[in-house]
């Protein structure tokens, strides 16, 4: 177990003009939960708190709007698929058409 | 320690715990659970989020299907948070490891996310305040579900802290532990705010965000005289307001003690001192009170209930258990007074752009005859238990006020036909409170048995403000000279007519004006009944040659500041240690 187990760390800027609101959270947390790693975020343009990426309501109090800097950590044996998953996601303004398909 | 200011309705002290009124009727005190009952406190949370997630679901695939994925996204987030296990574990925690009951513990960590949102800069961010109280009523609705505790049950002394009471609420809470209010929204002359002006304790509305600020447990102190509400007050705060607070119990209980003395003047003067009511068991407030008669019956509130327009049956009910209450004493009931801001609006099909001066009152009354004569029908069922008076509001014209009588005649009519006993002879008034009313009063005390001056809204019509306009508000003043003198010669036309007159204004209940009033004439005066001591103890003070000194030199001022300044270096002269 403890050798699958990786770390993997991404900054992404927000680019949608409405930023991390419900829809957006939402799309990035069911995309989060589908890995077993753990992640968490960071609004480093707003300070240097550490929420958990799978959690609704912790993302929503990022303040992640439009120019906003996070930085995305996961930590477990699939650590940088979800990264790059993740990045991607927030990196094309939420483009679900080309990351993630919901529900 | 926490400083907030609003709008004062009572003056006083009131000290104690909060307790947080949802707009649903949850009040979520601070509770804990034996520890054998943990396990069942953690079963109800996990039962209340299975069936808010259930609920969402549904709620979101019938948006999808009806108003398409927009519509459903707003319930996206709210399933989200739901299945948060983050959120969901934080609050188990403080049910495992505090003992918390279920509903406490949820509210708890719900209040505490609405403040980080409310923190955030970003207005839209703001606005998902209103998404999470949702989301915590929901849960609350199913953890507490029909066996939610309310008002009614509390068992220790309380300030009751809200967004917005009902008048229903509000005039329960008699009956109830509760020792102070502090809302967020209201304004001085909202009906929750008359209410709680004639409960009596101490009250601050309009304090916009008080409801959020506060949780439940905290300690709290209403200072109506200074419109401040402080919370979790510092040592020297609290020990100041202790003091305050017993001050203001010894007076209370100073008044108190006039109940039984009449109110006459110091020349043997006879006042009567009679309450105005919402409710019928305000009625017996009342006269617990000593006032001499429910002098204005403000029916309408009959109609303020989901259920809607109030069978004739129904209403016989209510006005018996108003005149049953009055033990005798004399019984005013007025006839509805819909429209404007009160109920007729949200139905109409059509929203008027002025409601103050359309379709409201004896005119919404006179256009919906069925209704009118369902109310008169059972007012004069009623007619036979007590001294029962009828009185129609916002009468403009006489033909309005014969209309009116004729409709009054064909009810009798009615029930004579199906043999039902009435009192033939009920005395029928107006309640004058239009300039034009004002005018031709002479024309009016031919065809009527009493008139009763109704100040708030004659004030409003007189002096061109709509009493509820914040920008405004500061130019609606009883001091006004026009309004003095008019209520000289309303009181001067009944007097030589031989018309019974009285007043039923919110400026009966101001000590302020009693000299005034009493000195053009008025020997009958209805207010709330929490305003009745203090103004029996200032009667009982004065004589009527000084009254109507005071009234005299009161009518020679130009302007309503002078007036003001007059009445008040007069009331406390007779007044000295009392608030005016």
């Amino acid at each position: 177990m403890t050798d699958t187990q990786s770390e993997a760390v991404r900054d992404v800027t927000v680019l949608n003009k409405e930023g991390l609101h419900a829809r957006p959270v939402m799309y990035f947390v069911d995309l989060a939960s589908k890995y077993n790693s753990k992640v968490s975020v960071t609004n480093i343009s707003r300070g240097e708190e550490k929420v958990d990426g799978k959690s609704a309501m912790e993302m929503m109090l990022l303040e992640a709007t439009q120019g906003c800097v996070l930085r995305i950590e996961a930590c477990g044996e699939d650590a940088r698929e979800a990264v790059d998953a993740l990045a991607a996601l927030v990196g094309t303004g939420f483009n679900t058409k080309t990351v993630h398909q919901p529900e | 320690m926490e400083i907030l200011r609003g709008i004062s309705v009572t003056p006083g002290v009131a000290i104690g715990e909060a307790v947080i009124l949802e707009a649903e009727d949850y009040r979520i005190p601070y509770r804990t659970v034996p520890e054998d009952q943990v396990a069942a406190e953690l079963a109800r949370l996990e039962a209340a989020f299975t069936q808010s997630i259930e609920e969402l679901g549904k709620q979101r695939d019938y948006l999808n299907t009806h108003l398409g994925r927009e519509a459903a996204n707003v319930f996206v987030w709210h399933i989200g948070v739901l299945t948060d296990e983050q959120l969901r574990k934080s609050i188990e925690s403080l049910v495992f490891e505090k003992h918390a009951a279920a509903a406490y513990a949820t509210s708890t960590v719900m209040r505490n996310y609405q403040r980080r949102f409310m923190q955030m800069s970003d207005p839209l961010l703001v606005e998902r305040v209103r998404d999470v109280q949702d989301i915590e009523r929901r849960l609350l609705r199913s953890i507490l579900g029909e066996g939610r505790e309310d008002l009614a049950h509390l068992t220790k002394p309380v300030i009751l802290i809200a967004h917005d009471l009902t008048p229903t609420q509000t005039a329960h809470l008699s009956e109830t532990k509760v020792m102070g209010v502090a809302l967020d929204a209201g304004a001085a002359t909202s009906h929750t705010a008359i209410l709680l002006r004639s409960w009596g304790r101490p009250g601050v509305l309009g304090l916009n965000d008080v409801s959020t600020r506060i949780s439940g447990g905290d300690l709290v102190v209403v200072d109506g005289s200074n419109q401040l509400v402080i919370a979790n007050p510092n040592e020297a705060t609290l020990e100041e307001y202790r003091g305050r607070e017993a001050a203001y119990i010894r007076l209370f209980d100073k008044l108190s003690e006039l109940k039984d003395l009449p109110s006459v003047t110091r020349d043997d003067q006879r006042v009567y001192l009679c309450s105005n009511i919402e409710f019928p068991n305000e009625a017996k407030v009342g006269t617990d009170k000593g006032s001499d008669g429910i002098g204005l019956y403000r029916t309408e509130f009959l109609y303020m209930r989901p259920e809607g327009a109030p069978s004739e049956d129904e209403q016989y009910e209510a006005y018996r258990q108003v005149i049953l209450g009055a033990e005798g004493r004399p019984v005013t009931i007025r006839t509805f007074d819909l429209g404007a801001d009160k109920y007729t609006q949200q139905r109409s099909y059509e929203q008027e752009r002025n409601p103050m001066l359309g379709l409201r009152s004896i005119r919404y009354s006179l256009q919906n005859l069925d209704m009118f004569k369902t109310q008169l029908r059972a007012i004069l069922r009623a007619s036979v238990l007590g001294d029962v008076r009828l009185m129609v509001p916002l009468i403009v014209s006489l033909m309005e006020f014969r209309q009116a009588k004729m409709a009054l005649h064909d009810a009798m009519e009615d029930l004579e036909e199906v043999g039902i006993s009435c009192n033939g002879k009920m005395k029928m008034g107006m309640m004058l409170e239009t300039p034009a009313a004002a005018i031709q009063v002479k024309e009016f005390c031919r065809e009527v048995d009493f008139i009763s001056i109704g100040t708030n809204d004659l004030i409003q019509y007189l002096l061109a403000v709509d009493r509820g306009n914040e920008r405004v508000s500061q130019y609606y003043t009883a001091s006004n000279p026009a309004l003095l003198r008019a209520l000289r010669d309303v009181v001067r036309a009944c007097t030589q007519a031989g018309v019974e007159c009285s007043l039923c204004g919110e400026m009966a209940g101001q000590p302020l004006y009693t000299m005034f009033l009493l000195g053009i004439g008025l020997r009958n005066l209805s207010m709330a009944p929490a305003n009745i001591p203090e103004v029996k103890k200032l009667i009982r003070l004065v004589s009527s040659t000084q009254a109507q000194r005071v009234a005299r030199r009161a009518l020679s001022f130009e302007t309503e500041r002078q007036v003001t300044n007059y009445l008040r270096d007069e009331t406390r002269k007779v007044l000295p240690e009392d608030p005016i």
